[in-house]
């Protein structure tokens, strides 16, 4: 078994300790079980996320030079403070960049930013919860809500159909009364709300 | 003694029926949040915040920072009975809070540190009572470079504080910045990083950030954690709590210096969690007991939770004296000011008396009532979390997309929400921090305007920001804390050098 970071050397900057502070690269391979494979190294992610500044902090110089960035007649123009935004934010990010592509080149330095089943279980949320947020522009909050917690619960906790679909009834209904009734804040309605004379 | 004469106005605004009744049900809602995993402080207040319109502000600060107490106190139940930090802050409490419950002690552990919690916040109100009308006064004669100024210090703090990388927190700070410009222009009327959308005219809400970011975010973490809560029993019987107390006295010395850090790391943006590890870490250095601490040490949990609470507290002390707040959730109180048409800063002691001296009666009354729901209320908080996360899990989504939409009416907050979630999940884990870039979209438009303002009175001149010694003095230090990362990495490298050589 060797020490993932064999030098001895702290991991660049001090980033790596945070997101995989443990992972044995040895192990992984031994079990090799699939759901603890890693889907994406820290290192990777670190670029990606970097690159993605970095395009936002051009985006963001662009605009504000577009707009103006530069010393009017009557003073700062829109994009003068916007520009040294967007030029603090390609600094910072291609620092970030360069040190995580160093950091990706170490064979050593592996860290895991997510592994795979980890990544599947994130997933099984994120997507139903993309879904909902469609389905309450579709057809209301309330149907909207009631669907996924009975949905939610039947699908992933595994619950009898019965219960899942009291306690999502029973939130949308509660949801209602609070919003509709009570403190009077309309929120999205689809159709049923609106047959029913809301 | 003007403060106290204030202060007994601020206590007759304070107590009233309806008042004592909205400082109940504020720290129970906050109580519950801070339990359940992917609520916290500031984004249940940021979702709470709409159901408040209609309430008078006095009445509304004190039942959202109601529970922004409650929130303080309920990270403390999960930690000890679940070794689960509810809350970011409680993450040092679980070090002796759970070995404590493992030995059967949970009833001691919650006790101390509730009433480590409430000495801590105490003490931070008792310094805001005297302190922030002296800073207001003084913050009245600043002018607009005083005030870039010292936007810049609480900016430059972060820097010069972060753990981890400092171009991170410059990066994520910067993305605040950039975010908060989005929109019209309110000096031009000139449409700003809009790419040509009509809907991101409204520019980029700071409470649909929050919400995203703190709560959709924490959930998808738990959610890969795989959590599943399986606790001790908590029971809390009145000879356990004088018991508790009996034994708290030999902490005085703890108390005080936690009370210190805390104090001082919630008036800097510091906040309440790296106050709580600063603590726990020179409680364990300094205490004789030192070397049980992580076994379940009851000064452990004493040290953590008071430095915790008072850093929370105190964090409202620059966002009243100010209009800078300390902390994400004093950032989402101020964004409330915002809304209900009160100008946070100094001249809100000057116009706004009722308001503020309220604010803080009710801190201390806020407090008290704390104490007692939760010594009261435990059982009934832990079998919540009993409850399965695959039902919590999408409650608190339809709970974040609801609040998300109130906010503005407007169905891409929504999306928004969930983008900013994906963010706060990649960022978290990252390690890129969150409440500089909260901070920075709360305040982009207001650091920008001073900045403005100041350039217009110098002509263009940066010199403005070293033109007397209070502004000089405060950029100094400012510059001083953005470098100091860098210095460290200069003087880590030199003596990383000499020992190589040797």
């Amino acid at each position: 078994m060797v020490d993932p970071n064999g030098t001895g050397l702290p991991p660049e900057g001090s980033q790596g300790h945070a997101c995989a502070p443990d992972h044995d690269p040895d192990r992984e391979r031994v079990g090799a079980a699939p759901a603890t494979q890693p889907a994406v190294t820290t290192a990777t992610m670190e670029i990606v996320v970097a690159g993605l500044f970095l395009l936002f902090g051009v985006g963001v110089m662009y605009d504000s030079y577009r707009i103006g960035a530069r010393w009017a007649i009557d003073g700062p123009q829109s994009g003068y403070f916007p520009f040294y935004i967007g030029a603090l934010i390609c600094l910072s990010s291609s620092v970030l960049l360069v040190q995580g592509v160093r950091q990706r080149m170490r064979v050593s330095n592996r860290g895991t930013f997510v592994q795979r089943g980890p990544l599947s279980d994130v997933l099984k949320v994120l997507i139903p919860a993309v879904g909902y947020v469609l389905g309450i522009q579709l057809i209301g909050v309330y149907v909207a809500s009631a669907v996924y917690i009975a949905l939610f619960m039947v699908f992933i906790g595994r619950f009898h159909a019965l219960r899942s679909t009291l306690v999502g009834v029973g939130v949308a209904a509660f949801t209602f009364v609070l919003f509709e009734l009570w403190f009077r804040i309309p929120l999205p309605k689809g159709f049923l709300e609106r047959a029913a004379g809301f | 003694m003007a403060e106290l004469q204030s202060l007994l106005n601020g206590f007759a605004i304070a107590l009233t029926w309806y008042n004592i009744l909205l400082m109940f049900i504020g720290i129970t809602l906050g109580v519950l949040i801070g339990v359940l995993p992917g609520l916290g402080g500031a984004n249940g207040i940021a979702i709470l915040l709409p159901l408040t319109f209609t309430m008078s502000p006095t009445s509304a600060i004190i039942m959202l920072s109601c529970i922004y107490w409650g929130a303080l106190f309920g990270g403390a139940i999960t930690s000890i009975l679940f070794n689960i930090p509810g809350e970011p802050w409680s993450v040092a409490t679980t070090f002796d809070g759970y070995p404590m419950a493992q030995q059967g002690r949970a009833g001691e552990a919650l006790t101390a540190a509730f009433t480590g919690s409430f000495v801590g916040a105490l003490v931070a109100v008792v310094m805001i009572t005297f302190l922030a009308p002296m800073v207001a006064r003084f913050a009245l004669q600043f002018g607009p470079p005083e005030y870039f100024a010292v936007y810049l210090l609480a900016f430059c703090s972060f820097v010069g504080m972060s753990k981890g990388s400092p171009w991170k927190t410059i990066a994520a700070m910067m993305l605040g910045f950039a975010l908060a410009a989005v929109g019209m222009d309110t000096v031009t009327g000139q449409l700003r990083l809009t790419f040509g959308s009509m809907e991101l005219m409204r520019g980029f809400d700071f409470l649909i950030a929050v919400i995203g970011l703190f709560g959709i975010g924490e959930i998808l973490l738990t959610m890969e954690e795989g959590l599943e809560f399986k606790g001790k029993k908590a029971k809390i019987s009145a000879r356990v709590v004088l018991d508790t107390w009996k034994q708290m006295p030999r902490f005085w010395a703890t108390s005080i210096r936690s009370c210190l850090i805390g104090c001082w790391m919630g008036i800097t943006p510091g906040g309440a969690t790296p106050a709580s590890f600063m603590s726990y870490g020179v409680a364990r250095q300094i205490s004789k007991n030192g070397k049980n601490f992580g076994k379940g040490e009851m000064e452990g949990v004493v040290a953590p939770e008071t430095a915790a609470h008072a850093a929370g507290t105190s964090a409202l002390l620059p966002m009243l004296a100010l209009g800078i707040p300390g902390s994400p959730t004093a950032a989402v109180l101020l964004g409330g000011l915002l809304i209900w048409g009160l100008q946070p800063g100094p001249l809100l002691f000057v116009e706004q008396p009722d308001f503020v001296w309220g604010l803080i009666a009710s801190m201390y009354l806020g407090n008290i009532v704390g104490l007692i729901v939760v010594l009261t209320t435990v059982p009934f908080f832990a079998a919540i979390l009993r409850v399965p996360f695959s039902i919590i899990a999408p409650v608190i989504i339809v709970v974040c997309a609801i609040g998300a939409y109130t906010v503005n009416n407007a169905m891409l907050d929504v999306w928004l929400m969930m983008l900013f979630g994906v963010v706060g999940y990649v960022f978290k884990k990252l390690d890129y921090p969150m409440a500089p870039m909260v901070l920075a979209l709360v305040l982009g438009d207001r650091a920008e305007d001073s900045f403005r303002q100041s350039m217009l009175m110098s002509q263009g001149s940066v010199t403005i920001l070293w033109s007397n010694w209070l502004v000089g003095s405060i950029t100094a230090v400012a510059l001083a804390l953005l470098f100091w990362p860098l210095w460290q990495a200069i003087v880590g490298r030199r003596r990383r050098a000499v020992a190589g050589q040797a």
